[in-house]
C-alpha cells in the first residue's frame, strides 16, 4: 500500500509536467495543425535559465520571471522567423522545421550555457512529508500545485475570455474566424507564446527534482507528445489526463517491473494509441463536423 | 458608391476563377449576383473579404482602396460575410458564436446587440447555450446571419443563404433578408436561386464562368428571356 502510494506520488509529479507539455502541443496544434517538436526545448530553456541565473546569485523569483520571459520570447521568435515565413508550406514541412528548430535550440543552449547538468534548490526545503507510510518531497507539491494552477488559468483563458474563445474558434474553423475579423497570425503567435510559457513553467518547477542540461527537453518533449496523442491531439483536457496517465504508468512500470523500462513506456503508449485508437481517448468526433 | 469592384481577376493555381469582374453596390442597395454552380460567386465574395488572392483589378470600399487590406481590417471597416455552408463554430455555444461575431467591436454595446439578435431570431435565444453544431440547417443559417450582423456591418455579403434548405425555410431566410434591407443594411446577395434573389434585388448581375455577362434592374433581369431560359427554368 505504502509502495503503491509512493509510485503514485512519483507518477503524478512527472505526469503533471507531461500534462503541461502535452497542453503545449495541443495549443499549437489547434492554432495551426502543426506538431511542434521544439516543445521539449521550451521546458529545457525554462529550467536551464532559472538554474544558471540563480547560480549567478539572482534571487529565485527574479530568475523565474526572467526564465519565463526568455522562453516566451524564444517561442515567439520561433513562430515569427521559422513558422510564419513557411505558412504556405504543407503541414509536414512545417513539422520538419520544428524538428530543425529543436536541434538548433539544443545547440544554442550548449553555446549559451554548457553541456553540464545544472541543479536548482527545491523551493521550500527538502524535509519529506510522510503520508500513510509513503514520503512526498515538498517540491512534488510545487510541481503538482503549479501545474494544476497553470491548467486552471488556461481553462479560464480559453473558456471565459473573448481572445481565448477566438483562438478556439480559429481551431474549429479558420475561414470563419477570419471572416469574424480574428487576426489568425496573432492567434498563431500567441499560441507559441502560451506553449513556450507552459513549457517554461514545467521546466522551472521540475528542475529541483530532475536536474537539467541542454538535452533535457528531448525526453520531456516526447512524453508530452505521447500525453497529447493519448488524450486526442488538440484536446486540452485530454492532454492533461493523458499526461497524468503516462506519468502514473511510467512510475508503476518502473516500480513493479524494472526502472530500465521507464522511458520505454511512453513510446509503447504512443505506438498503442497510433495503432489502435488514432483519435486518442477523447479525440474529436461528431459535433464540429456537422 | 459604397463598394466598387473593378476589373477583378482571381486564380486557384493556374485555374482562373474570375476574369475582369466589375460590380458596384450603392449605399442602402440590395444587389444580387446570380450564376450557376462553379460560376465564381464564392470566389468573388472571398476576394471581397480578403481571404482569396487577387491577380488583377481593385476593390474600393467607401472611397478607400482595400484591394490589399488584411481580412480582419475589412471586418473593422464594416464588411461582414455570411459564408457559403454557414460555417458556424460547431462545438461552441450559440451565444459564443454571436459574441465572436462582435470580435472587432469588443465590449461596446455587446449586451444590447445580443438582445437585438435574440429578438430578431427568437429560436436562437431558446438555444443560446447549445453547441451551434446541434442546430438544424435553417437555424444555423439564422445564426450565421446574426453572427455577421453582430459586427454592425455597413455591407453584408451573403453567400447562398438558401442552399440546402427546405422551401419553407428558404422563404423564411429571404424574409429575413428583406427585413434587413428594410432596416437600411446594404446587402450583396449571391445566389443560385436566381428567382428569389432577383425578386428581392434592386439590381442584379449574372455571372458565367468567371465573367459578368449581364446586369440590369432586378425585375428587368427576371423578365429577360435569356435569364428565364438559363436560370429560371421557364
Ligand atoms: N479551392 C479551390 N481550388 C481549386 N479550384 C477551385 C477552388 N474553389 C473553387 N474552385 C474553382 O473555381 C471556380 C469557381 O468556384 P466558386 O467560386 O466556388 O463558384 P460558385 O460559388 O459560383 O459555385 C470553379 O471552377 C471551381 O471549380
Ligand atoms: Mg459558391
Amino acid at each position: 500500500m505504502a509502495e503503491l502510494l509512493q509510485y503514485l506520488f512519483a507518477g503524478l509529479t512527472s505526469g503533471a509536467i507531461y500534462a503541461l507539455a502535452g497542453l503545449g502541443f495541443a495549443i499549437i496544434y489547434n492554432a495551426s495543425h502543426v506538431i511542434n517538436f521544439a516543445q521539449g526545448e521550451f521546458i529545457m530553456i525554462g529550467g536551464m535559465a532559472t538554474a544558471t541565473l540563480t547560480a549567478a546569485g539572482i534571487p529565485l523569483p527574479a530568475a523565474i520571471l526572467a526564465a519565463m520571459i526568455l522562453t516566451m520570447l524564444v517561442g515567439m521568435a520561433l513562430e515569427k522567423f521559422a513558422i510564419e515565413p513557411a505558412r504556405n508550406a504543407d503541414v509536414v514541412t512545417i513539422i520538419i522545421i520544428t524538428i530543425g528548430a529543436s536541434i538548433f535550440l539544443r545547440g544554442a543552449a550548449q553555446v549559451v550555457w554548457d553541456k553540464e547538468f545544472h541543479a536548482l534548490a527545491p523551493f521550500s526545503g527538502e524535509t519529506p512529508i510522510r503520508i500513510l507510510g509513503a514520503t512526498l518531497m515538498p517540491q512534488s507539491l510545487w510541481v503538482f500545485g503549479v501545474s494544476m494552477a497553470a491548467i486552471a488559468l488556461l481553462w479560464w483563458f480559453f473558456n471565459r475570455t473573448l481572445f481565448g474563445k477566438a483562438m478556439l474558434a480559429t481551431s474549429f474553423n479558420r475561414l470563419a474566424a477570419q471572416l469574424m475579423g480574428i487576426g489568425v497570425k496573432r492567434v498563431l503567435l500567441v499560441s507559441f507564446a502560451l506553449s513556450a510559457l507552459l513549457g517554461a513553467v514545467g521546466g522551472i518547477v521540475v528542475t529541483p527534482i530532475a536536474f537539467t542540461n541542454y538535452e533535457a527537453g528531448i525526453m520531456l518533449g516526447l512524453k508530452g507528445f505521447s500525453a497529447a496523442v493519448l488524450g486526442g491531439l488538440g484536446n486540452g483536457m485530454g492532454a492533461v489526463v493523458g499526461g497524468l496517465i503516462v506519468g502514473i504508468a511510467e512510475a508503476l512500470g518502473a516500480g513493479y517491473v524494472s526502472s530500465a523500462y521507464k522511458d520505454a513506456i511512453a513510446f509503447v503508449i504512443i505506438l498503442f494509441v497510433l495503432f489502435f485508437m488514432p483519435n486518442g481517448l477523447f479525440g474529436k468526433k461528431g459535433v464540429d463536423r456537422v | 458608391m459604397l463598394l466598387e469592384i473593378r476589373g477583378l481577376s482571381s486564380h486557384y493555381g493556374r485555374i482562373q476563377a474570375l476574369d475582369d469582374v466589375s460590380v458596384t453596390v450603392d449605399q442602402g442597395e440590395l444587389v444580387a449576383l446570380v450564376g450557376a454552380n462553379g460560376a465564381g460567386k464564392t470566389t468573388l465574395l472571398r476576394c471581397l473579404s480578403g481571404v482569396q488572392p487577387i491577380s488583377a483589378g481593385s476593390i474600393r470600399f467607401d472611397g478607400a482602396d482595400i484591394t490589399r487590406t488584411a481580412p480582419e481590417k475589412r471586418v473593422a471597416l464594416g464588411i461582414a460575410q455570411v459564408p457559403e455552408g454557414r460555417q458556424v463554430f460547431g462545438p461552441m455555444s450559440v451565444d459564443d458564436n454571436l459574441r465572436l461575431g462582435a470580435y472587432r467591436r469588443q465590449g461596446r454595446q455587446m449586451a444590447d446587440d445580443l438582445e437585438r439578435m435574440y429578438t430578431l431570431f427568437p429560436v436562437l435565444f431558446k438555444k443560446r447555450e447549445l453547441p451551434a453544431g446541434t442546430l438544424s440547417g435553417g437555424q444555423q443559417q439564422m445564426l450565421a446571419i446574426a453572427r455577421a450582423l453582430m459586427s454592425n456591418p455597413r455591407l453584408l455579403l451573403l453567400d447562398e443563404p438558401s442552399m440546402g434548405l427546405a422551401p419553407l425555410l428558404v422563404a423564411e431566410i429571404f424574409a429575413v433578408v428583406q427585413s434587413l434591407r428594410g432596416d437600411g443594411v446594404t446587402i450583396f446577395l449571391v445566389e443560385q436561386n436566381a428567382h428569389a434573389a432577383l425578386t428581392l434585388a434592386d439590381r442584379g448581375y449574372v455571372l458565367e464562368t468567371g465573367s459578368v455577362v449581364m446586369t440590369d434592374q432586378g425585375h428587368a433581369l427576371l423578365a429577360d428571356e435569356r435569364i428565364q431560359q438559363a436560370y429560371l427554368g421557364l
